[in-house]
């Protein structure tokens, strides 16, 4: 666990004039882990994702993603992750092929890339039947599935989650969490953000951001035992009564 | 290249899966040239007239005779009493009066000089205006007709010729207006909307993460429109030609060439209007408010420029659309090359440099 870190923050920070949303937080994310980056709303999560996305330049501190400086490769970056937004991300007027195509082209797949990873898709969420469906007239959960197959379309080391099961039903959680398990088994990073507590039970670390800082960070037993709790709702509740700050 | 490619095949799809707005983009232009080529036009056809004839003889009958053969009129009714006048125009039966003395041709023989009163309904003064200038016309040619047949000595004839568009046809003032305004339209107002429509839906942020360069989003974005565009200024140059009969007296070629300047122009308005708007609902209002409106009212298209107040000459030199229109009727009408509106040119094609820059300035710094 030496030189197998991903991700690394050391006192990132993110001012928006005198509001600071993200104040120094330091974290290592390893290869191969589901990190989960959890905190009420208004907490920073999205704000420090973006950091880390390249979507946004930090105030102050330190990270690399991939290896690369979120300040000046951020370029390197983008070829190296996938992303999944909070808002849905594909487009509802394309049928589902056409958007996984999209993304393909986007990221400067191959043609043969293309055609092969797509029916592996298909197949994957079992929607060869659905290929050539709008996607606006899939359910939700299909919808969210077919959205992180895309994320990780170009094979990325990392790939971030925007709360990504906001939403859906339990059973669709469960298969999504499913699909993220073997994403990480065969090397992928997952760095994901959630509301649900059950989903920050599954993650193999946990951190909880109270405004703007991580207030914990530690496997979620560990962070059971610290805070002498039975689950981890208990936990996030005793941390999250401290937010100064109300939500947005 | 690829990653341009995809981009702009799915821009397609989004334009061809919404086939509503397509056909309105692409049907707008055909309705506005056939609705202002019949139906809106400022030409005054058949007037409604009354005509109270107190004298009865072969002059007035002549007169009414030639009034009423004239397109510009049709007689509506033969009025007795000079109280009728004023019944029928509150009736809003008729629209101009026309009433002779006792004695008119009398008068006319023996003084050579005789008195008629045109009466117009100046509740709409451009119509008033018109009609009364058409009904002095025939009077005149009248007048003109029976002074040859006496041979005076002395008589000045004018002879008007009004150059470039001698049936005074207002096609060709409306056609330059009408491809301003739809280019104006479909290009600017659609970009702007779907670029904000992606920030709206998220899909935009994904393509921030994706190492797909922003510039190339921004154009890609704006080809497609260019496509419709062209599309657009080809039917409505194919309608003014063989329909309105409006001739394109120059180079067909520069003619294409200022309407894709035109295109480039309203397509990087757009890209601004998209960098700073939030929600599509303000890109509309701002495509609509800040340039339709100017558009119409400033181009010179339904008001002259000249006759403005000097602060507003000032801010129309501002309006794209002013440029081009005039460029249009220079090259369309006049049918004059480039070395006449090598200015116009000019001033469209810094003005497309500016918003692009300052477009592509504003993406990437919401990137940061």
């Amino acid at each position: 666990m030496t030189n197998d870190k991903v991700i690394t923050a050391n006192n990132l920070t993110k001012k928006f004039g005198d509001f600071t949303a993200v104040d120094h937080i330091s974290f290592d994310v390893h290869k191969g882990e589901i990190f989960g980056f959890l905190g009420a709303n208004g907490a920073g999560k999205t704000t420090a994702m973006r950091m880390l996305c390249g979507l946004s330049l930090p105030t102050s501190g330190e990270a690399t993603v991939a290896g690369y400086d979120v300040y000046k490769e951020n370029e390197k970056i983008k070829k190296s992750i996938g992303y999944m937004s909070q808002k849905f991300s594909l487009y509802e007027d394309l049928t589902v092929k056409e958007n996984i195509q999209f993304y393909g082209g986007i990221y400067h797949m191959t043609d043969k890339f293309i055609k092969e990873k797509t029916a592996t898709i298909l197949n994957q969420l079992h929607l060869q039947k659905e290929a050539n469906t709008l996607v606006r007239s899939l359910p939700l959960g299909w919808k969210q599935k077919l959205a992180f197959s895309v994320a990780l379309f170009h094979e990325p080391g990392i790939v971030f989650l925007d709360e990504p099961t906001g939403g859906v039903d339990p059973v669709t959680r469960r298969e999504f969490w499913n699909m993220i398990y073997e994403a990480a088994d065969s090397g992928t990073t997952i760095f994901v953000t959630t509301h649900y507590m059950d989903e920050a039970e599954y993650c193999s670390r946990v951190s909880i951001m109270v405004d703007g800082r991580i207030e914990a960070l530690d496997a979620p037993g560990q962070l059971k035992k610290t805070y002498g709790a039975a689950s981890m709702d208990e936990v996030f509740l005793k941390l999250a009564r401290k937010a100064v700050r109300t939500a947005d | 290249m690829k990653q341009f490619f995809a981009f702009v095949r799915k821009e397609f799809y989004h334009i061809w899966r919404d086939k509503r707005t397509m056909f309105i983009l692409l049907g707008m232009p055909v309705v506005q040239i056939v609705i202002f080529g019949f139906a809106l036009t400022n030409e005054v056809k058949n007037a409604n007239i009354a005509i109270l004839d107190n004298s009865k003889d072969a002059a007035t009958a002549s007169l009414i005779a030639e009034l009423n053969a004239s397109r510009y009129f049709a007689l509506e009714k033969n009025l007795v009493t000079y109280k009728e006048v004023e019944e029928e125009f509150k009736k809003g039966k008729i629209k101009l009066a026309i009433v002779f003395p006792q004695h008119f041709g009398e008068d006319l023989q023996h003084f050579n000089k005789a008195q008629l009163q045109v009466i117009a309904d100046a509740a709409d003064p451009n119509t008033a205006n018109q009609l009364t200038n058409y009904a002095t016309a025939i009077i005149n040619d009248y007048q003109d007709r029976i002074t040859n047949e006496r041979k005076l000595p002395y008589t000045i004839n004018t002879e008007m010729r009004m150059l470039y568009n001698p049936q005074l046809k207002g096609a060709f003032n409306f056609v330059p207006g009408v491809m301003a305004m739809v280019l104006l339209l479909v290009c600017t107002m659609m970009t702007a909307i779907t670029i904000v429509k992606e920030k709206e839906m998220g899909t935009m942020e994904v393509m921030l993460v994706s190492p797909m360069r922003p510039q190339l989003v921004v154009f890609a974005k704006a080809v497609p429109y260019l496509l419709l565009s062209t599309v657009n200024i080809t039917s409505i140059l194919l309608l003014s030609v063989f329909v309105l009969e409006v001739p394109i007296n120059g180079s067909l070629a520069l003619l294409g060439f200022e309407s894709i300047l035109f295109t480039l122009v309203s397509l990087s308005l757009g890209l601004l209007i998209s960098s700073g708007a939030a929600s599509q609902q303000t890109a509309m209002f701002i495509s609509l408010v800040a340039l339709f409106l100017p558009t119409v009212m400033l181009s010179g298209f339904m008001f002259p420029v000249e006759n403005m107040p000097l602060p507003l000459r000032i801010v129309s030199n501002i309006v794209p659309a002013k440029w081009f229109y005039s460029i249009v009727k220079s090259v369309m009408i006049k049918g004059v090359g480039l070395e006449v509106i090598w200015k116009e040119t000019l001033i469209l094609g810094g003005m497309m440099t500016f918003f692009l820059t300052m477009a592509i300035k504003r993406f990437k710094i919401r990137l940061a």
